[in-house]
C-alpha cells in the first residue's frame, strides 16, 4: 500500500514539475512581449500616450479582483487538500465569479479602446499594448475554461488522486497568471502614468 | 492519511492570508505613490519596480511556494535559469533597442538630447 502510494507520489510529482517546466517557458514568452512593449511604449505615431488613455482606479479595481482571485484559488487548494468536496467547489466557485468580472472589465477597456478609434492598428504602442495585456486575457480565458471544467468533475465525481493533481497545476497556472498582472499593473499602467 | 503532492508544496491559510495581505499593501502602496506622485519620474519608477519585484517574491513564496519543496530543488532550479534568460532577453533587448535609438537621431534629436545633456537651458 505505501509503496504503491509512494509511486504514484513520484508519477504525480513529475507530471506538476513538468506543468511547473511549462509555466516557466510561458514567462519567457511574456518577458518577450513585456520588452516590446517597454520599446514601443513612446512609439504613439502622433496618438494617445498611456496616460491618456488608460483609468488608474479602473485597473486598480482589476488587480484587486485578480489578486483576491489568487488567494480564494489558494484556499481553494487547502480544501482539496483536506478532501472537503463542498469548500472546494465554493472557493473555486468564488475564484471563477472573480476571474469571469476581471475578464469582463479587461474586455471592456479593450472595447472601449477600440471605439475611440484607439485600435491595435493605432499605433506601435496600441499594438503592443493590446498584444501584452491581450495574451495574458487569453490565458485568464484557457484558466477559467479549465476551472469550469473541473469544477464540473468534482461536483459529479468528488476529488480524486488525479483530480486534485489537476487542480494543483490549475491553482499554479493562476498564481503564474497573478504575477504576470502585477508586471502589467506596475510596466504598462503605473510606469505608463508617470511618462505620460 | 491525505496523500501529499511534493511537487508544489504547500500552504496553510494563516500563511495564505500572510501572502495576500502583504500582496495588498505592496499593490496600494505603488498605486498611491504614483497618483500622488510622491517623489521625482525617475525614483518613482525604480520605487514601484521595487515593489512589483517584492510582489513578486512574495506571491513565489507564499502562494507557489518555492523553494519550500523537498530535496532536491528541481523548481527552484529551472526558475533560476528561466530568470537568467529572462535578464538576458530583457536587459539586452532594451540595451540594444536604445542603443539604436541613439545612433539614429535626427539632428534636431541630437540638439535637444546634447542641450538636455549639458543642462543647457534654452
Amino acid at each position: 500500500m505505501n509503496e504503491q502510494l509512494t509511486a504514484t507520489d513520484s508519477k504525480a510529482d513529475k507530471t506538476v514539475f513538468g506543468f511547473w517546466v511549462y509555466l516557466m517557458t510561458d514567462c519567457i514568452l511574456f518577458a518577450s512581449l513585456f520588452a516590446v512593449f517597454v520599446v514601443l511604449r513612446g512609439n504613439t505615431f502622433g496618438g494617445p500616450s498611456g496616460a491618456e488613455l488608460f483609468s488608474l482606479p479602473f485597473v486598480l479595481l482589476e488587480t484587486l479582483i485578480l489578486l483576491t482571485s489568487s488567494f480564494t484559488a489558494g484556499l481553494a487548494m487547502l480544501a482539496v487538500h483536506r478532501r472537503d468536496n463542498n469548500q472546494v467547489l465554493a472557493w473555486f466557485g468564488i475564484t471563477f465569479a472573480l476571474g469571469l468580472s476581471f475578464l469582463g472589465l479587461e474586455l471592456y477597456e479593450f472595447a472601449n479602446l477600440y471605439q475611440e478609434g484607439n485600435g491595435w492598428q493605432r499605433s506601435g504602442f496600441l499594438s503592443a499594448f493590446f498584444t501584452l495585456v491581450g495574451t495574458h486575457g487569453l490565458h485568464i480565458t484557457t484558466g477559467l475554461l479549465w476551472m469550469g471544467v473541473m469544477m464540473i468533475k468534482i461536483y459529479r465525481q468528488g476529488i480524486s488522486i488525479a483530480s486534485a493533481k489537476r487542480l494543483t497545476m490549475l491553482s499554479l497556472f493562476w498564481h503564474f497568471l497573478d504575477i504576470v498582472w502585477i508586471f502589467i499593473f506596475t510596466i504598462v499602467y503605473l510606469a505608463g502614468d508617470i511618462y505620460g | 492519511m491525505v496523500k501529499r503532492i511534493h511537487g508544489a508544496g504547500r500552504g496553510t491559510t494563516v500563511s495564505y492570508l500572510f501572502g495576500f495581505i502583504l500582496s495588498l499593501e505592496l499593490t496600494l502602496a505603488a498605486y498611491f505613490l504614483v497618483v500622488n506622485r510622491v517623489l521625482e519620474s525617475r525614483q518613482l519608477i525604480l520605487t514601484i519596480m521595487g515593489l512589483g519585484v517584492a510582489q513578486l517574491l512574495v506571491q513565489l513564496v507564499f502562494f507557489l511556494h518555492l523553494g519550500r519543496e523537498s530535496k532536491p530543488r528541481w523548481n527552484l532550479t529551472v526558475f533560476s535559469f528561466m530568470a537568467l534568460v529572462l535578464v538576458v532577453l530583457v536587459g539586452g533587448s532594451l540595451w540594444i533597442m536604445s542603443n539604436l535609438d541613439y545612433n539614429t537621431m535626427t539632428p534636431t534629436e541630437i540638439e535637444t538630447k546634447l542641450l538636455e545633456e549639458e543642462a543647457i537651458p534654452r
